[in-house]
């Protein structure tokens, strides 16, 4: 018999699963960013949070906080879509590192977006890998799609994605720093069939 | 003094001359103004998805075009403005991300704009402005006063409709 699932009705333990599979994955993440940047970087332990849709905007520093935002949808066994969200503070800065200069202006010009887009694919790979790897399920990311806009705005996607199944949005805050304090934020949208998958890939449905 | 009053994602207010109604960072969603302009009394209304028949778990009625404008339109005439002369504009339903193979979420902002516009119509309400569609994010701010609806959105000037 299927349950009806939603983010609201989760129980403590399948809340866990995602924070612990939220954290090898950031942690995956973050390793291939310092791999890609050739330097050290620490990450905080992520939070992964429950949050309604009207605090979303909030916790990130407000709806009009400029961000940058990578999405791609996954396909293969698991479907649903994935996206990282950088501050443009932090972006800047992994854009510098990454191509060797400082860049300056408002906007971002074509190489810089295409070196995010860059970063956003490797970050957002490595967390998909991790994920693949524990749950030995086939997952494969779709090209991504790069926004720099206010936060409220990209975040209404994924909402829009949760909002088809509840009135929450699950969001896994991660902290990393190298010299300057980095806030990335991942939120993983799977489909209501793919819960199930994930669970059961470990043993728990 | 007048105030700005918020509306959060999935949320809907109701406000008075001089008192204004925002909602920052429309993405996808769309965000509907109603007014009144003899009584100055109007609102907002900040909707995600287009339908709520079509979706199982609908209790959030400010989160649907067509149960939240309904609810909207309930709570300005319940604050004293008249039916019959309710006017709207509306603002939002970009594609914030460009995608080769359009999954059906992606295209979900042409989707609520043309559910928003379908109950206005059933509702006899006249759109009297709209900016939509594109792809970039619009914070808007709506004065029952004038009906002025102000958007604002990165790397562009300050509009009026």
């Amino acid at each position: 018999m299927e349950k009806e699932l939603s983010v609201e009705t989760m129980s403590a333990d399948y809340v866990d699963v995602l924070r612990e599979l939220g954290n090898i994955g950031a942690g995956n993440a973050m390793t291939a960013l310092a791999q890609l940047l050739n330097c050290k970087v620490d990450m905080k332990v992520p939070q992964v949070r429950l949050l309604e849709f009207k605090d979303v905007g909030t916790l990130i520093g407000g709806e009009e906080q400029i961000m940058a935002g990578i999405y791609l949808a996954v396909e293969g066994d698991i479907t649903g879509s994935i996206m990282f969200l950088l501050g443009k503070g932090s972006a800047r800065h992994l854009v510098s590192k990454l191509m060797g200069m400082v860049t300056e202006g408002e906007e971002f010009g074509e190489m810089e977006m295409s070196a995010l887009m860059e970063i956003g694919n490797i970050i957002t790979g490595a967390y998909l890998n991790s994920l693949a790897t524990i749950t030995n399920l086939k997952i494969f990311p779709s090209v991504p799609s790069l926004c720099v806009d206010m936060a409220g705005a990209i975040l209404s996607v994924p909402a829009i994605e949760f909002g088809t199944l509840g009135d929450k949005i699950l969001l896994i805050q991660s902290q990393f720093m190298d010299e300057i304090e980095l806030d990335g934020y991942f939120i993983m949208v799977p489909d209501i069939e793919s819960y199930g998958k994930i669970l059961s890939s470990l043993g728990m449905a | 003094m007048s105030e700005i009053i918020k509306v959060g994602m999935a949320d809907l207010k109701v406000c008075k001359s001089p008192d204004g109604v925002t909602t920052l960072g429309l993405g996808s969603c769309v965000g509907i103004a109603l007014r009144d302009p003899v009584t100055k009394i109007g609102g907002l209304a900040h909707i995600m998805l287009p339908d709520s028949t079509v979706i199982r778990n609908n209790s959030n009625i400010p989160k649907f075009a067509d149960t939240g404008i309904d609810a909207l339109v309930r709570q300005i005439i319940a604050a004293g403005a008249n039916r019959g002369r309710l006017v709207a504009k509306i603002a939002g339903g970009a594609r914030m991300f460009a995608f080769s193979n359009s999954s059906d979420m992606i295209g979900v902002g042409d989707r609520n704009v043309e559910a928003v516009k379908k109950k206005l119509q059933q509702l006899r309400i006249p759109i009297l402005a709209e900016d939509t569609g594109k792809n970039y994010g619009r914070t808007v701010v709506f004065f029952p006063e004038t009906g002025d609806f102000v958007i604002r959105s990165v790397g562009k000037s300050e509009t009026v409709i």
